[in-house]
């Protein structure tokens, strides 16, 4: 089972030929998962032989979907064509496209977000500025280390890449069922409440960590939706706890502004609805770890 | 990146929003030729991205040049809320103002989209207006693909009550102010007062605009409003080396990869700092996945650089990047900055897991430099990091 990717998912790349798309490209496929394409309109018709593996590269997403079934796109397309790509990945209805890029116009967010609200909600987009998700064992779509842990019961959802992977570190021996790197951008297609849903209705995920950092209400939000609709354990990391006022943290929405997006504030908002919030990520596994243990 | 009043204010005529006229000068002196081409009167407004500027003597009405001259020796250098005054605007001053409106467009997180806010009661904080009278403050969500059309700026008016009177000349400006917003690349534009003047005219006063900095590669003129005056020295060196920097107060140097760690790490030692007098996180440091002996000598060099800084951590999480390369990029930068002649005397406390860390670990050791000391859990480096700098 899982969340948004499994052992069926077929995945094409968007941006493949780039050296960053070939990089992780080669990685996913030695994770086991299933690459049946690649897209890009002026090397169209051919093939890139990756290990050993002859990777067809078509012209339009949609010829890619009609020729291989896929139905997961991956994107490493550069900030400058990233809306372009996410919106013709829109038009071919592919049911998730990851959107790893960094550095997208918010503009363009805003954009290709409601263009794909417009077209009745057909395609699931996670990022941009994402690590991506992995559902270990499985498939492994975006740029998520395959060899950190394994496969498990844990469901893992965070805005950022490395505390993803920090986490997936610390609790490497119990396992994942999938994690999920949302992204630390202000627009963002799939939210902490997206993955929380998928998590709760997903037979092998039995504990749920949520890592959410400073700035918006993403957390605030996720924490009402937790007390009303989640009844599996959710365990929780807010990072940006000493972060001061009007400073971006690295991630374009990590800012606080006045009293708005404070790491306290989330905290004591997901206490309020029954998580179980760590100080630090290692405090935060052993929750985790206290927790499954009974 | 946060603009100041009269670099919003220039934004604003680019795009035929009614404003008055104004420019910026930074020595008194240069008042009074600004005050004569205005006709011998001026408004003269400190320019900081800070409120309350008014109340803390920053904006003054010149009746003359030489008072202007006077105002502007004044106000600039003065310190208001923490940001000195390093220009002042001169503007034409306002004709009688019968009525203050408030109008922005924003980026709207919540709902992933954008949102226009306006209301009649302008001239103040809109926070304030929005918590004490939610009625006067009208809210609309705008499509980011359909944008502002007429249309839409006449719903805006309608939903904000605005006079009759008035309503045509609000929206348009409101039209115009969309027009800013996308053509700029904004996250904010806001306009606070939008003044109706006794000509029955309504111009923006005073305004905030907000630009999206990922947007820079299509703005190209944007660079030019930076404002590499007010900027933290340190920040400007980092910045001009592509490092995602940004100062704090403290005294414990921090480098890692990831936005989301390196904010962790900043938490960490702060939280072990308390159990050693105090000591706080010196910087945010987020040298990115790559991570090569390059960056990573760049990124000590700065830190290194900063006179607050008396112990480093190092945090690492190996994702991608194997850490016997991020563990080489240590050794080689500590080489790197001996060789150019920098001071190298600051303890290292590095923390290496992930992909590789066994490696990485053992080329530390191998390596032997006296600065370096290895602490393998993130929480256990914290702490050294927090008590080497704690005994400095």
């Amino acid at each position: 089972m899982a969340i948004f990717l499994n052992k069926d998912s077929k995945v094409i790349v968007q941006g493949m030929t780039g050296a960053t798309g070939m990089k992780h490209t080669k990685l996913m496929l030695a994770d086991g998962t299933n690459i049946v394409g690649g897209v890009n309109p002026r090397k169209a018709g051919t093939s890139v032989d990756i290990d050993g593996t002859e990777i067809p590269v078509f012209g339009t997403v949609a010829e890619a979907i009609e020729k291989t079934g896929a139905n997961v796109s991956v994107l490493f397309v550069p900030p400058a064509f990233a809306k372009a790509a996410v919106v013709e990945a829109i038009d071919a209805e592919i049911p998730l496209a990851v959107v790893i890029t960094e550095g997208i116009a918010v503009h363009d967010s805003a954009a290709f977000y409601a263009y794909a609200v417009s077209k009745g909600n057909k395609t699931r987009i996670i990022g941009p500025n994402c690590p991506g998700l992995i559902t270990p064992g499985q498939s492994n779509a975006g740029i998520i280390p395959g060899d950190i842990t394994k496969p498990g019961r844990i469901g893992l959802v965070s805005k950022s890449g490395t505390l993803t992977y920090q986490m997936m570190y610390e609790l490497r021996d119990i396992g994942f069922s999938s994690a999920v790197g949302i992204g630390g951008d202000p627009i963002i297609g799939t939210t902490h409440i997206d993955a929380l849903a998928a998590f709760e209705a997903d037979p092998d995920t039995d504990l749920i960590v949520m890592i959410g950092e400073i700035g918006g209400d993403a957390e605030e939000r996720a924490a009402a939706f937790i007390q009303k609709n989640v009844t599996k354990p959710v365990v929780g990391y807010v990072a940006g706890f000493t972060a001061p006022e009007g400073k971006t943290m690295g991630h374009a929405g990590a800012i606080v502004s006045g009293s708005s997006g404070t790491a306290a504030a989330k905290k004591e908002a997901l206490e309020a609805a029954g998580v179980k919030v760590g100080k630090t990520p290692t405090e935060t596994a052993k929750l985790a770890r206290e927790i499954l243990a009974g | 990146m946060d603009l100041f009043e009269y670099q919003a204010r220039d934004l604003f005529a680019k795009h035929d929003v009614p404003v008055l006229a104004g420019e910026v000068i930074d020595t008194p002196e240069a008042a009074r030729a600004a005050t004569e081409r205005l006709g011998g009167k001026s408004v003269v407004k400190a320019q900081v991205k800070v409120g309350g500027r008014g109340k803390a003597g920053g904006v003054k009405l010149a009746a003359t040049p030489d008072e202007a001259v006077e105002h502007a020796t004044n106000i600039l250098g003065m310190d208001i809320k923490g940001h000195t005054v390093h220009r002042v605007m001169i503007a034409e001053t306002a004709p009688e103002i019968v009525e203050e409106y408030y109008v922005s467009f924003l980026l709207d997180r919540a709902n992933r989209t954008f949102l226009s806010i306006a209301s009649v009661e302008g001239g103040m904080e809109i926070e304030e207006v929005a918590a004490t009278r939610p009625e006067a403050v009208a809210k609309t969500p705008i499509d980011a693909n359909e944008g502002v059309t007429e249309e839409k700026a006449r719903e805006i008016v309608a939903a904000a009550k605005f006079p009759a009177e008035v309503a045509d000349k609000v929206a348009d400006v409101l039209v115009k102010l969309w027009d800013t917003f996308i053509k700029e690349d904004a996250l904010l534009v806001e306009v606070n007062p939008l003044a109706k003047v006794a000509s029955g005219d309504v111009i923006a006063l005073d305004g905030k605009v907000s630009l999206d900095e990922n947007a820079e590669f299509r703005q190209p003129e944007h660079e030019a409003l930076q404002d590499k005056e007010s900027a933290n020295p340190l920040e400007a060196a980092a910045k001009a080396k592509n490092l995602n920097y940004v100062k704090l107060d403290g005294e414990v140097g921090i480098i890692g990869n990831g936005a989301g760690l390196v904010m962790s790490t900043l938490d960490v030692v702060a939280y072990a700092g308390e159990n050693h007098g105090g000591v706080k996180p010196a910087n945010f440091l987020d040298i990115g996945g790559g991570a090569s002996a390059a960056v990573m000598a760049n990124g000590l060099e700065i830190i290194l650089g900063d006179p607050d800084v008396k112990s480093v951590f190092v945090n690492v999480f190996g994702g991608i990047t194997a850490c016997d390369e991020v563990a080489n990029g240590i050794v080689q930068a500590l080489k790197l900055l001996e060789d150019r002649g920098e001071d190298v005397t600051k303890p290292l406390v590095v923390r290496l897991d992930g992909n590789n860390a066994e490696l990485g670990r053992q080329i530390l050791s191998d390596a032997n430099h006296p600065l370096v000391q290895r602490v393998d859990t993130m929480d256990g480096a914290a702490d050294k990091a927090a008590e080497l700098a704690a005994a400095k």
